[in-house]
């Protein structure tokens, strides 16, 4: 019984897990990042887009990449340069992600989705399946293991360590930003290249719940994956219905978990010290 | 002779307080003018501007689009009551905003807590048949509790362990969405119908339209009762936070919480019920949906309101009165928009983008205010 929902766990986790990832390095480098949900948006949108354009889904990817990409360029000018309110911000891009793709809905025509890969005993899934394992424990290795992670990370944590080997937040901080849209929009091709279209408002709250996934994992790469992999099997259970549970319930077990760790009721999830932080 | 010289001094020194107080005034208006009027108004010339290339693009008349924008707003008292009647609830959740931004909290929740606040009212409008005088104000007390209870959670969370009010708040909306949504398809359902719906409340406990007072508004205008609630409300919030010792307390929790402390203020209790209050006022959001005009609750009724609230609060300068210019100015856009899509086949995707836009540029100006400060 468990193992037929593996698949939809799988396909529910994916795009959770990349936006997850995303938001990780935004919040590790002091940057609060409520915008994931309009990134995924957008790179939903973008695949479609180019996808129809193009008649090639590679490109549709790469589209949906620079339309995020571009998305968190204007989150990151907007908080680090011009130091505006991060939470607004996040919420302005969204409600602009939802504007411009209501406003440019593109044409209701059908695209291809991406390569499949074939692997015994597991199926068949998009690519992006697989690179969700590996792109958690290289950014793992990335923040944890490397000088590189340790000054992102120092960008959330302490300033003033920042400023002793005199390097600059503001790079640090684009960087985790930037990097953070790249992904979300993965996240969002991945939506948009499951089901073949793109319908107003497809994201439907995964970015928020990839926020919780962040923050139910304690900012770490690892366990925030698995906190996805956790929310993905809710919405399988939800979406199978089997055991009479009301669907409600299950859909809102993800937030309910996750005010319960950052309340730290169990295990304490503790975000970066200058999280939200704007005077450096 | 002294007292002829007596006098010209004090007509002189007279006529210097005179020339002082009006100096001071107009460095005071301008004072404001520049800080508190002009970066909203700036903002809104540059998001028309911006509808108006759009459109230059698109290959439209932006010249058409700005006329449309008059007519459909002002061209009768019918289309200013429809303007007015989207401005309602739009009041109640700037205002619910700006109360927690005041004391340097974030209510990104208004969404969730006027979900629960309508469905009190409706659940006390069904299942109570009292006369109005008490009906309107139970279900009007059920829906500040319900709002308040939704966003006290997240403040006694931030009190008294510390977690941030913002991850909470956008929680407590997807719980309010999946718990609302389960009462209305499980338990409340009107019966024989697949719309997710309550059945209608008890007549009695329904706000009258004001077609149905003033005969310069057509009788199907649903502009209704509840617009003189949120202009009550805004009066009685500026009076809360400008002259009362709980506005005192808020505001200087927001702007220096060491100060607040030292002086013997409980940020951990202002922080409860802040957000307790901040989640009533949007609760009345709610209430203008079920009593004043679906008379029901209906799953997923508002479009984003709560987030609306946001940029009311944000144009507003997070001033009572100004989140109230604003709301009426958002409730025109929402009006115009529905126009515009039926006239010129432009899709409102357009207001909303711009929207953030606009909130976007706001921020920014004020952050770049902050850091030359």
């Amino acid at each position: 019984m468990i193992f037929q929902l593996i698949p939809s766990t799988l396909r529910m986790a994916t795009p959770l897990g990349f936006a997850a990832l995303g938001g990780i390095y935004s919040e590790r480098s002091g940057v609060i990042n409520l915008a994931l949900e309009g990134m995924m948006l957008i790179g939903a949108f973008g695949y479609v887009v180019g996808s129809q354009a193009s008649g090639s889904t590679w490109i549709g990817l790469l589209v949906g990449m620079g339309f995020g990409f571009v998305f968190a360029l204007l989150h990151a000018v907007a908080t680090i340069t011009f130091q505006a309110e991060q939470i607004v911000t996040g919420i302005a891009i969204n409600i602009l992600a939802l504007g411009i793709t209501e406003f440019l809905v593109p044409t209701p025509e059908q695209v291809g989705g991406l390569p499949q890969w074939k692997l015994p005993f597991i199926g068949s899934y998009s690519f992006l399946v697989y690179l969700l394992p590996l792109l958690m424990v290289v950014s793992h290795m990335l923040l944890f293991k490397t000088p590189w992670g340790l000054r992102l990370r120092a960008a959330g944590e302490s300033t003033e360590a920042l400023e002793a080997m005199s390097l600059s937040r503001t790079k640090w901080q684009y960087f985790g930003v930037l990097l953070s849209g790249i992904l979300a929009s993965i996240g969002g091709c991945f939506l948009a290249s499951e089901v073949h279209y793109f319908t107003k408002g497809m994201t439907a709250g995964r970015g928020y719940l990839a926020l919780a996934a962040v923050i139910f994992g304690n900012w770490r790469p690892l366990s925030g994956v698995a906190a996805c992999c956790l929310f993905g099997f809710a919405t399988a259970l939800e979406l199978a219905n089997r055991w009479n549970i009301p669907v409600q319930l299950l859909h809102s077990l993800p937030y309910i978990l996750t005010m319960v760790v950052l309340a730290g009721f169990v295990g304490k999830s503790r975000p970066p010290a200058s999280l939200g932080k704007i005077k450096s | 002779m002294s007292n002829f010289s007596g006098e010209i001094a004090r007509i002189l020194n007279i006529r210097k307080t005179l020339a002082s107080l009006l100096q001071y005034t107009t460095s005071q208006a301008k004072n404001v003018f520049t800080n508190h009027c002009l970066p909203p108004l700036l903002a809104l010339s540059g998001f028309f501007l911006l509808c108006g290339i759009v459109l230059q693009i698109q290959g439209q008349n932006p010249l058409e689009f700005y006329s449309i924008i008059f007519v459909s707003a002002f061209s009768t008292f019918d289309d200013f009551g429809y303007v007015l009647f989207n401005a309602t609830p739009l009041v109640f959740t700037g205002l619910a905003v700006a109360i927690a931004y005041k004391s340097g909290l974030f209510n990104i929740g208004c969404e969730g807590q006027l979900y629960a606040a309508a469905f009190a009212a409706a659940w006390i409008g069904i299942h109570l048949n009292l006369p109005a005088f008490l009906m309107i104000p139970l279900c009007i007390g059920g829906a500040l509790i319900a709002g308040a209870i939704w966003s006290a959670v997240p403040g006694f969370l931030k009190a008294r362990y510390g977690a941030h009010e913002v991850i909470n708040t956008i929680m407590m909306n997807f719980i309010a969405f999946a718990l609302m949504n389960f009462l209305v398809t499980s338990v409340y359902q009107e019966p024989g119908q697949m719309i997710p719906q309550t059945p209608q409340i008890y007549e009695t406990a329904r706000l009258p339209r004001l077609g149905s007072l003033l005969p310069i508004l057509p009788q199907s205008n649903p502009l209704n009762l509840s617009f003189f609630f949120a202009c009550g409300c805004v009066v009685l919030c500026y009076i809360f936070l400008a002259y009362t010792r709980w506005g005192y307390e808020l505001r200087l929790l927001g702007n220096a919480q060491d100060v607040a402390a030292y002086g013997g203020i409980n940020p951990q209790a202002v922080t409860v019920w802040v957000m307790a209050l901040s989640g009533a006022v949007a609760g009345l959001a709610g209430v203008t949906e079920v009593l004043g005009y679906r008379y029901r609750f209906l799953d997923n009724f508002s479009s984003g309101w709560g987030f609306t609230g946001i940029a009311v609060a944000l144009l507003g300068r997070n001033n009572p009165f100004g989140i109230f210019v604003a709301a009426v100015l958002f409730g025109l856009l929402n009006k115009v928009a529905l126009d515009i899509e039926i006239l010129l086949e432009i899709r409102r995707g357009l207001f909303l983008a711009g929207q953030g836009v606009l909130i976007i540029w706001l921020v920014c100006t004020e952050g770049i205010s902050r850091k030359n400060r």
